[in-house]
């Protein structure tokens, strides 16, 4: 983990509409570390993740990106930001008509000029590293949950990105694979020096992987805590996050 | 065990409501009503429920004590409840523990104007939005022909199967109906001036002049344009496209290209077997009914062929492929988020296509007019 900012956000204000959601976010993402969103239902997760994907304009406000505006950008630098960014979507949202090896193979084909035998390579690669050796041939709707949230994964780490994002990756899940993929991203993390970004509300999770965090607040539109998630559980700022913190006081740290 | 609600009001003013027996799928509608007149009588001035002899409740019951206590509360009555079970006492509870209010009233009914307002810029975005996607479209095909656009061969072919060979018997069977009923209708009138020989081109001009294309137009919108729309709000509502978007694949090249293309090379294919089987239809009735020769009926149907009706069919079959592919591809992509939309999505698809195929005939139309073809 170093101080050198991945991602700037800087007086972010999301909403659809007249509607605003979250209200003049800062918050800054340093290279290699776990950074978890986690907030309540309806906080604006979701959204301020489609925010930064570049899927939704923000209504006000700059995220920079290895110090390039991203909000603003040309659509080429745009793309070429994109290729650094991996992203696991909440239903691993893998193309159901292609096999998971063409579904891999696509940002690469898309993004580099590698030949057909170097792709296929790569992609067995990707899908071993996930734990899905030998699965190149199947369909998405031939496995399951858990094995389509890694495939995911796999298609995230095709082009090698500098920032994986994922939209509540133990949702959906049992215990356990849940455990296995938080696993995985710590491995990412550690082995590839990759920027992680975290979309959740699930406690083991954020406490198993996250090394900073923010928690947003739908009420207040407004970022309550800003630090290491066990470090918040230790020093809540405020009720609200100690609520959430200890599933509304039940658990004590 | 019939049990019924008692409850007596006593000379201070409390109004007691005793519990005794089952209350199960209670439903004395009369008695209730009653019962709630009499809390919210002036007399009333407490209640007090007691239960030590309730054996069994459900929702039922449930409902009535909570009511009871809504009034209770808004007229600042006190209520006493002995000897209620603990699981009845915690659901009331659970009941008034009201956790987060609706910030406002859901639905504002809004005046006329705006309503009208309101329409006016629905359209507006509607119509830019199409356009937009039409212009997309447009830059993707350009795109296909210098060979730069980022379509699957496969898709293509996959699209091409799914709308060319697969589509041949649903064509034929409706195109051989309308030819049969064309000749029949016609027939029918041309028989009471003994002209009966003039079915053969009566069926033959129909059907490749504008039948053809408007049966092939509709089945396809049905059967392929729907299919479209579905598949690809499907994909909305997975987040597929939104991966694609992020993974820097232009949507309009991937999804929309392969579709569009199958499409436009196939109606036009699909047109002319449709006016094919229409003929032989026309013959069916002509040779059967009328008793036409059916060489005599084959001569008479070559005869009635002129290149420009064909010609003008086979254009609509081609401008319908794109109205199909382009109503289909566009409500899939704006898609909502959930199961109900992909519906929405399909029914606009169909419903756009066919309105908008009309519509291309009329504009054909004039212009075939205009031009004397």
């Amino acid at each position: 983990m170093t101080n050198e900012a991945q991602i700037e956000v800087k007086n972010l204000t999301i909403g659809y509409g007249d509607f605003v959601l979250l209200k003049d976010i800062s918050y800054r993402v340093n290279k290699g570390d776990v950074f978890i969103i986690m907030g309540g239902s309806g906080c604006g997760k979701s959204s301020m993740l489609r925010v930064l994907t570049g899927l939704v304009p923000p209504q006000k406000g700059t995220i920079i990106i290895d110090g390039m505006d991203f909000t603003r950008a040309e659509p080429s630098v745009r793309s070429d930001i994109m290729q650094r960014c991996g992203i696991l979507y909440q239903s691993g949202a893998l193309f159901s008509s292609m096999t998971l090896a063409e579904n891999i193979a696509l940002p690469l084909q898309q993004y580099t000029s590698y030949s057909e035998r170097e792709i296929n390579e790569l992609v067995s690669l990707k899908l071993a590293l996930v734990g899905l050796a030998g699965f190149e041939e199947f369909y998405p709707s031939e496995i399951s949950g858990g094995m389509k949230k890694r495939a995911g994964l796999a298609r995230a780490l095709a082009l090698d990105p500098e920032i994986v994002y994922f939209d509540e990756p133990s949702a959906g899940l049992d215990p356990v694979s849940s455990k296995l993929l938080d696993d995985l991203i710590l491995d990412i993390n550690h082995n590839l020096g990759t920027t992680i970004v975290i979309v959740t509300h699930e406690l083991s999770s954020i406490f198993a992987v996250g090394s900073n965090s923010i928690f947003l607040d739908g009420e207040t539109k407004s970022i309550q805590g800003y630090d290491n998630p066990r470090e918040l559980l230790k020093n809540p700022p405020n009720e609200k996050v100690r609520n959430f913190l200890t599933r509304g006081g039940s658990e004590h740290a | 065990m019939e049990t019924k609600l008692k409850y007596l009001i006593t000379g201070d003013g409390v109004l007691e409501l005793e519990l005794a027996g089952d209350y199960l799928k209670y439903d004395d509608e009369k008695v209730i009503r009653e019962l709630y007149a009499a809390t919210e009588s002036s007399r009333v001035r407490g209640v007090r429920v007691t239960a030590a002899r309730l054996r069994r409740w459900d929702s039922t019951l449930l409902v009535i004590l909570f009511n009871l206590e809504k009034i209770a509360r808004r007229r600042k009555l006190k209520v006493q409840m002995e000897q209620i079970p603990d699981g009845l006492k915690q659901m009331l509870v659970l009941a008034f523990a009201v956790d987060r209010k609706p910030a406002g009233e859901k639905t504002e009914s809004i005046g006329f104007f705006e309503k009208v307002g309101n329409w006016g810029i629905k359209i507006v975005s509607g119509t830019r939005k199409g356009c937009s996607f039409l212009v997309g479209a447009g830059a993707s095909f350009g795109r296909l022909l210098k060979g730069k656009a980022v379509m699957r061969r496969v898709d293509f072919l996959f699209a091409l199967e799914d709308c060319g060979y697969k589509a041949l018997p649903i064509v034929s069977l409706i195109s051989f109906m309308v030819g049969l009923i064309l000749a029949f209708v016609g027939a029918v009138q041309l028989k009471t001036f003994g002209a009966e020989i003039y079915v053969a081109s009566l069926v033959t001009i129909g059907m490749t002049r504008i039948m053809g294309a408007v049966m092939t137009g509709i089945i396809m919108a049905g059967r392929t344009g729907a299919s479209y729309a579905a598949t690809i709000g499907t994909m909305q509502v997975n987040e597929e496209i939104d991966a694609l978007k992020t993974m820097g694949v232009p949507v309009g090249d991937f999804l929309v290209l392969p579709r569009m293309t199958a499409l436009v090379l196939t109606m036009p294919l699909l047109t002319m077997w449709s006016d094919f089987m229409g003929m032989l239809g026309g013959g069916f009735v002509g040779i059967t009914m009328l008793g036409i020769p059916f060489q005599r009926y084959w001569e008479l149907s070559v005869e009635a062929i002129s290149l420009g009706n064909f010609l003008v069919g086979v254009f609509h079959g081609f401008i319908f492929g794109i109205v199909i592919a382009v109503c289909g591809c566009y409500y899939g992509i704006n898609c909502g988020r959930n199961a109900d939309s992909v519906g929405v999505a399909t029914t606009k698809a169909v419903v756009s296509a066919i309105v908008w195929m009309i519509v291309m005939t009329g504009i054909i139309t004039v212009i075939c007019e205009v031009l004397g073809i």
